[in-house]
């Protein structure tokens, strides 16, 4: 596959300041516009009742309490739903076409702790919580199956019928020749298993929806926090059978999102039926324990049977191995992680030998959603692992073993085995800086110094990968029948009236600084101040400029987003050159924008204000030549398509993702022998995402991913018991990171552009889970060689205590060696 | 609220410097009652627990959560939320600009309640070190900055310095802080 290129152009000035954000004043003062700051005339409030059971048929439900409480308005249940509705759009169908059937409330069957089975609407939020204590639910309970490996078994008991089994989605994956490779290597490492665990980034806003469906024009105001409208429509559309132009999705400021509000267009569909049944707006605002039971959660992923072939010289040559994933108990954007992981098959490194066994499952679990790092953190995590185990069983040094099969600066644009391209990157180059940032010789000395006191240190490197605009025809490999390919974003920018220059975005952003990095290029190429262009805050499907992908997601603002204001405003740069050459009298390359005005080149005294500019094509027409008056509009709207092609569905190759930012971290733990309490003396980051439009906004995401990834490591899980009940449904017991449980961050950059995004940026926003990385290869350190593995990407104090006392046999501590010379 | 079941309470008390005179359900949460009877967008929810922190207000001088407070429990109080914070002119005050600044917030949704505690905080204790900061706003969540951010801000605003300097000093102090 060929590199792709751009003919987007870079800019200068603004962009690469850390400007302060447009956004701040407003959510200083408390005057942001969150979804339960808004309000609708005569609305109602809406409560979900939801499943107890992890698992239940749905016997009975008896609405006639409720719906006798006064100031009850109205009341929907799943068989309703099931009557006017089809069942939501599924992206895989089985081969012979079985598919779940998912509503928009759980019909018959509830599968999950949390499962909503109906909706009641009443004048206050709390007599619609008094009504949904009234709605009486009869459930019959069914088997539960919260192991998502045990799943695939076939005589596990299935949650849908209509699927036959509980696999959503299976394949190989299989590159290079691993078969050779474990033939002729040197040591074959293997791991029995490895176990990425359940979390959430849970913002502090919870999903929240206010919805009318106007009984008047049939159109369906959504006022939400959904991150990702469009692809929401998409689905929900087609199952209540009205067109995306019935809706109009609206938000303004999103009190975090993380990928998790993906999720929130089932309650959406539900809630908009609720409004057209009651003739009203409705508002719903979900709590803490419905977030974490039912919001959504990462992904889950179980790695088996390793095999790593390793040479003498500690070149590593790939893996194979089986992964489960855990989608919970229906596919809510699944099964697309079940792909989106091989944007970054070996990593960071240059391992040519890839076989994955893939297997993604249904439990009866909270559905699985993006979550920051979706997909291709679970993998890297595995990768670094993987390294780390390799380096600890061969008595190599972690350090060198990575440099060495590192993908190296002179590398780039790198071919990975399934025809990703990496862009750019000097993995070596932040290694070095982030030891020298940790003093690493010094803490090497510490480490022995403390050896013996009770007080181990311990030190962890995670390598990582952020890869960011993704191409969505790797949606094909899931079905090649899918009608999604290649990727893209939006944006108009505008000359109003008098001459005050606007964009609108097609993005949806919850904190990433969007107004104010997208007002920077602009600046640039209008030669004005950001401060004096202003950029709708927030998104309105009924003005915004957007296309199918529009959101905020994945990624890739710095690419999509950026470009498509670059493309918008130079379209409108044109377009007022073009107007004050007329009235100028002179050839276009004769005008140059600056300070808010067209002036003739080299006689600054001929200015024409941007006023003038609008007043001549908006207000005072008559003035120009009638052509140039119909065709110029100074409304410019541009689409950003980055160069993908469609993959190769049959060997699941091609470009999958078009910028690979890098992280690579490293920190040092102190462990608590006696309570298995980890404490983080120090840690470093050294962030590479190209060319950074405002370093501060680049900075504040490094700073939100690394501690989501720290209390990830250390903190946060969802737990389940073997009856399917969540044990951490709210931040008593699901630990949050507070501000003294975690530490300083120290950060540093390098930029290595991206040759394929015009700007040099690549999108960095999720950070690609580095701490859990790093944290596991620090517990790992501290613990030592041939002791306990770390095998799980959670590691609270009762884990690392048991791991640190751990005293089995040698074959039971989960990894092996097999040597060429005979060893093993 | 006047359509919400069981028994009310009429309560006077003190906002933002204004009285308030109203009635109120016995069983409404005064963040609730802030929000929706008063039309406050300060006071956030972002939890069911008292954890998040989003609803932080000052309540007789000290901060209290109002998601764990019934409004007739305002009855002769004085209750300050973030909208006191900024000037009549509407102007940002030291703290909103040293959060400004130094890029304190992302999403901005546990903002309110984090202002609220650095604002107690910095009142009881004008000096405060990384620590103390740390353990000053550790009754707030905040998902998008990792608290860096907020930490530098708050120490600036204490301090008065900025840049590298500010940064250097504070990675001076965690380290002192852990011993390394």
């Amino acid at each position: 596959m060929t590199a792709p290129t751009t003919d987007t152009v870079a800019t200068t000035t603004w962009t690469g300041q850390s400007l302060p954000r447009k956004e701040d004043e407003r959510l200083l003062k408390a005057q942001g516009s969150f979804v339960d700051d808004e309000g609708m005339h005569r609305q109602g409030y809406a409560q979900f009742v939801r499943s107890p059971y992890a698992h239940a048929r749905i016997v009975s439900i008896d609405v006639s309490k409720a719906e006798a409480l006064p100031g009850v308005i109205t009341t929907l249940t799943g068989d309703e739903v099931k009557a006017m509705t089809e069942p939501l759009f599924q992206f895989a169908p089985k081969e012979d076409g079985a598919q779940m059937n998912e509503y928009l409330l759980a019909v018959d069957v509830a599968r999950f702790q949390g499962d909503a089975v109906a909706l009641v609407m009443a004048e206050t939020r709390e007599i619609a919580r008094d009504a949904a204590d009234l709605i009486e639910v009869d459930y019959d309970p069914l088997p539960v199956n919260t192991d998502g490996v045990k799943a695939a078994d076939p005589d596990s008991y299935v949650l849908h019928d209509s699927l036959g089994d509980n696999i959503a989605w299976k394949g190989i994956f299989d590159w290079g020749d691993i078969d050779w490779a474990l033939e002729n290597a040197d040591h074959v490492v293997k791991i029995d298993k490895l176990h990425f665990h359940r979390y959430s980034s849970t913002p502090i806003e919870c999903n929240a929806v206010l919805v009318n469906w106007d009984p008047g024009t049939d159109m369906i105001r959504v006022v939400s926090n959904n991150q990702f409208p469009m692809f929401g429509a998409l689905v929900i559309g087609p199952s209540m059978g009205v067109g995306i132009d019935q809706f109009d999705f609206v938000s303004q400021d999103i009190g975090g999102g993380f990928g998790i509000k993906i999720n929130s267009y089932i309650a959406i569909g539900a809630l908009a039926l609720l409004s057209r049944k009651a003739g009203r707006p409705v508002k719903w605002t979900e709590t803490r324990t419905e977030h974490h039971q039912a919001g959504g959660h990462g992904n889950e992923r179980t790695f088996l049977d390793i095999e790593v072939p390793v040479m003498a010289d500690g070149t590593m040559l790939g893996f194979k191995m089986r992964a489960f994933d855990d989608a919970g108990a229906y596919l809510h954007y699944e099964p697309l992680g079940a792909v989106i992981w091989s944007q970054v098959v070996p990593g960071p490194y240059k391992f040519k030998h890839v076989h994955v066994d893939y297997t993604e499952t249904l439990t009866n679990k909270c559905p699985a959603v993006p979550n920051r790092g979706y997909s291709r953190m679970q993998h890297i995590w595995f990768v670094e692992r993987v390294v780390d185990l390799v380096a600890q069983e061969l008595g190599l040094d972690p350090v060198e073993v990575r440099r060495m099969n590192y993908v190296q600066p002179e590398d780039y644009p790198y071919t990975t085995p399934n025809g990703c391209v990496y862009d750019s990157g000097n993995l070596p180059g932040a290694l070095d800086r982030v030891l020298e940032m940790i003093d690493y010789d010094a803490v090497k000395k510490l480490k022995e110094e403390r050896a013996g006191s009770g007080k181990r240190i311990g030190i962890g490197i995670g390598t990582t990968l952020d890869s960011g605009t993704n191409n969505f025809g790797q949606s094909r490999i899931l079905n090649p029948e899918l009608p999604f390919s290649g990727n893209g974003e939006a944006c108009t920018a505008l000359l109003d009236l008098y001459g005050e220059v606007m964009l609108k975005l097609g993005t949806s952003p919850q904190g990433q600084g969007h107004e104010t990095t997208a007002s920077q290029v602009a600046a640039d190429i209008l030669g004005m101040s950001p401060e004096n262009i202003r950029v709708w805050a927030g998104f309105d499907k009924s003005h915004s400029a957007y296309i199918g992908f529009s959101g905020t997601y994945a990624s890739q603002f710095a690419v999509t987003g950026i470009n498509a204001v670059i493309g918008a405003v130079n379209k409108l740069k044109a377009e007022i050159i073009e107007v004050a050459a007329h009235a100028f009298g002179v050839e276009q390359d004769q005008v140059e924008l600056a300070n808010g005005e067209a002036r003739i080149i080299g006689n600054p005294e001929a200015a024409i204000p941007f006023i003038g500019i609008a007043n001549m094509v908006l207000a005072n027409n008559a003035t120009l030549p009638h052509e140039m008056a119909e065709r110029i509009s100074l409304v410019c709207r541009h689409v950003y398509v980055p160069p993908f092609e469609v993959p190769d569905t049959e060997k699941k190759y091609g470009n999958l993702t078009l910028t690979y930012s890098t992280q690579t971290h490293a920190a040092v733990i102190e462990v608590d022998e006696e309570t298995g309490k980890i404490e983080i003396l120090d840690y470093a980051v050294v962030d590479d995402c190209g060319t950074r439009i405002n370093p501060m906004v680049v900075e504040g995401q490094v700073h939100g991913a690394t501690i989501h990834g720290i209390g990830a490591a250390l903190r946060e899980s969802f737990d389940y018991d073997e009856d399917g009940q969540l044990l951490t449904s709210n931040f008593l017991f699901y630990h949050a990171a507070s501000a003294t449980d975690v530490p300083n961050i120290k950060t540093d950059h390098i930029e290595s552009p991206s040759p394929f995004t015009g700007t040099g940026a690549k999108g960095m926003g999720e950070g690609g889970g580095a701490p859990v990385h790093t944290l596991s290869s620090a517990i790992q350190d501290a613990i030592g060689p041939g002791r306990a593995i770390v095998d799980d990407s959670y590691n609270p104090p009762e884990r690392v205590w048991r791991m640190l006392n751990w005293d089995g046999p040698a074959e039971e501590r989960g990894v092996s060696v097999v040597s060429k010379n005979g060893g093993s | 609220m006047a359509n919400t079941p069981g028994p009310v309470q009429d309560i006077e008390f003190t906002l933002n410097g204004d009285p308030i005179s109203r009635t109120t359900s016995s069983r409404q949460l005064l963040v609730h009652f802030l929000r929706d009877d008063l039309g406050l967008r300060g006071p956030k929810i972002g939890c069911d627990t008292g954890h998040c922190g989003a609803c932080t207000v000052n309540y007789n001088g000290k901060v209290i959560k109002s998601c764990m407070t019934l409004a007739v429990q305002a009855d002769g109080a004085e209750i300050d939320t973030v909208e006191s914070l900024a000037g009549e002119s509407g102007d940002l005050d030291d703290l909103q600009e040293s959060f400004r600044e130094n890029h304190a917030l992302q999403c901005g949704y546990c903002t309110s309640g984090v202002l609220m505690s650095s604002k107690f905080l910095l009142e009881r204790n004008p000096n405060p070190t990384a620590a103390e900061i740390r353990e000053g706003i550790h009754g707030n969540l905040c998902r998008c900055t990792g608290y860096v951010n907020i930490v530098k801000a708050i120490s600036a605003a204490a301090h008065g310095d900025k840049g590298l300097a500010l940064i250097e000093r504070l990675n001076r102090e965690h380290a002192e802080e852990a011993g390394i």
